[in-house]
């Protein structure tokens, strides 16, 4: 079986192309890169189905070798039609995404780098807990302070904050 | 007649279900009510399918007449059909419980109105890419499924969830592009891409070429999966969909990701030859995900890093691959889709009702609402694996599995398993202490409704008494229900569940055992779907 040179110069082309534009922060180029992958893609499907033969329509007098191979021809339109409606909703979110901020870049996650901000102290977590070492309260502290049960441990956090 | 011939109705109810819904898109109420009796019926369709399943073994189903490998085959075998089953069940009462959010809040009309009909395609893709019998209607599967979830993630378009929505269309176009590609090579290698022929014929061709062939496959599925080095999109994007909307993608999407990694092992490419891989990819995934947890201080963050570390629990079940190891990996899905689903809807809940998933900014919730503290608590500990619950039966199947295989890496993993677990338990302590434990004044600027209660100090039920303190959260909208009794039930229905696989271990287990002794003689899967004998 031999090879279609220009469908695999094709190919390479444009998984290359595809690759890079992935790459970008653009959120068109992006796009872009996706487009030109599903379209490798689509290439490396058809040539899946080895040399381009007859319309793959049955006559009797045709030997079957001569025949192209219909399946990877639908498969690549089932993906071709997938890959389009991909396009349609990514066209969308970007446009909305320009809408919305007035960009056409990827957003950094907000809550992420606070995550990746915060130090390693954490005040509800980690703080010293007062450790009651006696075990009855002397009569004039606990007249003093009706109620508090917890000294100082609630206003300790919110401060630390 | 074979019952069995019912399972192209789990893919075609709900598209049908669907395209009503779409019509029907002024009319909500009547909307709902397609929607839901849909499912509902579906569920009992896939019931039947799995008793079948269950008493008859494999059987396939060849739609319009044609023959495998020529025609489109679906195959229902214990493993196809207990995922069927669980995952309807699960998207039944997420529906519910959105539809009872959609009611409470009185979106009559608007653009959530596209909830129903796309929710349902969700559901078909992921029946779909159940039952096929074949490697591009998997895809095509997935592709359904993927796309209904691109408009799911970005209901309503604001502008984190765009943001949000970006990363995981890209990241989820290409690894459908690598799965695509997989699939041209693996037809250019061997001429065919039905499943139980290519496990005949991938076994003829060259190891390297079908090494090549394996590891591509795997990738892709391991994005959908979220193993570890593919991971990262996940915590990402999850957490900032609507809640039902998470709830249904943290249960099912990454699932089918690990049912397809499944089927990739037993069926197409058995042997041995990368379970070492798969073991240290499961390690990976479990403690990287883990800490990832600890580290967060959003409830919805923190349990999408428990979902992605649980994931390796599955992978170490596969990489096992012995009856008992596989057998607790597929007891273990359908545990985890249905405790961690039901996490993230009593999240929705304690967003709800604190009016925020930080856990920096809630306290007192056992007080307030001690039903939610019994929902939490019970999944909570239910995914840490605490005795009685099913987790603690699932990773004790697990663990024995590993012991028994008795190599260094396996012994690691059992240690890795456990230590994931304590982790599970310790983040699962922090939001307990804080969002439940502690009293709502000792949080950081605690939401006016957490603070707020009646003359008589109980805690308010509805928002009416805080709407003038409250700025903007239910402004400008008459009493709205904090707890309404359409969301709670169907989160009671899911908590429930997770305690009835405890209940029902014994048979489910034996049903688990059964699908993974089928699975790895891969015998009457072919013979199911090429004819009898056909296997070598």
């Amino acid at each position: 079986m031999s090879v279609n040179i220009t469908l695999l110069v094709v190919m390479a082309a444009l998984f290359a192309a595809g690759i890079y534009l992935l790459l970008e922060r653009s959120l068109t180029r992006v796009l872009l890169g996706l487009i030109l992958l599903a379209n490798g893609a689509n290439i490396l499907l058809l040539s899946t189905g080895g040399f381009a033969g007859l319309a793959p329509l049955y006559d009797a007098d045709i030997a079957p070798e001569e025949y192209n191979d219909p399946l990877p021809q639908a498969l690549i339109l089932t993906s071709i039609v997938i890959s389009f409606a991909v396009t349609a909703f990514m066209l969308g979110i970007i446009y909305r995404s320009w809408i919305l901020g007035r960009q056409d870049e990827v957003q950094d996650d907000i809550e992420d780098r606070r995550v990746a901000g915060q130090g390693s102290f954490d005040a509800e977590d980690d703080a010293d807990v007062p450790i009651e070492t006696t075990e009855f309260t002397p009569v004039e502290e606990a007249e003093e302070a009706p109620g508090s049960q917890r000294p100082g441990l609630a206003q300790d956090t919110k401060e630390s904050r | 007649m074979n019952i069995s011939n019912l399972a192209p109705l789990a893919v075609v109810l709900p598209f049908l279900g669907a395209a009503i819904a779409f019509v029907l898109i002024r009319h909500s109420r009547s909307q709902r009510a397609v929607s839901i009796s849909t499912l509902s019926l579906t569920l009992l369709v896939e019931l039947f399918l799995l008793f079948n399943a269950a008493g008859h073994g494999t059987t396939a189903v060849f739609i319009g007449g044609w023959p495998a490998p020529f025609g489109i085959t679906m195959v229902v075998d214990q493993f196809s059909a207990l995922m069927l089953v669980v995952s309807s069940a699960v998207s039944l009462a997420v529906l519910i419980y959105a539809t009872g959010q959609g009611m409470a809040d009185g979106d009559e009309d608007g653009p959530i109105s596209i909830f129903h009909p796309t929710y349902l395609i969700l559901v078909a893709g992921v029946s779909n890419a159940f039952l096929s019998g074949d490697l591009f209607n998997l895809y095509v599967g997935f592709e359904i499924l993927l796309t209904a979830s691109y408009v799911l993630m970005t209901l309503g378009g604001t502008s984190p969830r765009i943001r949000a929505g970006v990363t995981y269309v890209v990241v989820s176009v290409v690894s459908s592009l690598l799965f695509l590609i997989a699939i041209a090579m693996i037809y250019a290698a061997t001429g065919t891409i039905n499943m139980a022929d290519l496990s005949l014929k991938l076994a003829e061709i060259d190891p390297a070429t079908q090494l090549m062939l394996h590891l591509m496959l795997l990738v892709a599925f391991g994005i959908k999966a979220a193993v570890f080095p593919l991971s990262f999109w996940l915590p990402d994007s999850y957490p900032t969909a609507p809640a039902p909307v998470t709830a249904v993608f943290a249960g099912l999407l990454t699932k089918v990701g690990v049912y397809a990694m499944v089927r990739t092992e037993t069926l197409l490419f058995p042997g041995d030859r990368i379970n070492t891989l798969l073991m240290i990819v499961a390690l990976l995934t479990m403690i990287v995900g883990i800490l990832g947890a600890l580290a967060q201080s959003d409830i919805k963050r923190m349990l999408s890093f428990t979902l992605v570390s649980h994931i390796g629990f599955m992978v170490f079940g596969l990489a096992i691959s012995t009856v008992i190891g596989l057998g607790a990996a597929v007891y273990y899905v359908a545990h985890h889709i249905i405790v961690q689903t039901s996490l993230f809807l009593v999240t929705g809940l304690i967003e709800r009702r604190g009016g925020t998933a930080n856990m920096d900014r809630l306290g007192g919730l056992a007080k307030l609402s001690p039903i939610l503290g019994v929902l939490f608590f019970i999944p909570a500990m239910n995914l840490a694996g605490i005795p009685p619950f099913s987790g603690f039966l699932g990773k004790l199947g697990l663990l024995q599995a590993g012991v028994e295989l008795g190599t260094p890496v396996a012994y690691l993993l059992v240690g890795a398993s456990v230590l994931t677990s304590l982790i599970t338990l310790l983040t699962i302590a922090r939001v307990w202490n804080r969002a439940f434990w502690r009293r709502p004044e000792d949080a950081t600027h605690p939401d006016p409704i957490l603070m707020a209660s009646k003359e008589d100090g109980t805690a308010v039920r509805t928002s009416r008494h805080v709407i003038s303190r409250s700025s903007g959260r239910f402004a400008g909208r008459a009493a709205v229900n904090l707890l309404p009794r359409t969301m709670v039930g169907p989160t009671i229905g899911l908590v429930a569940m997770g305690v009835s696989l405890t209940l029902l271990a014994g048979p489910l287990f034996s049903l688990s055992d059964q699908a993974a002794q089928e699975m790895l003689e891969r015998t009457p899967y072919i013979d199911a779907v090429l004819g009898e004998g056909t296997a070598p």
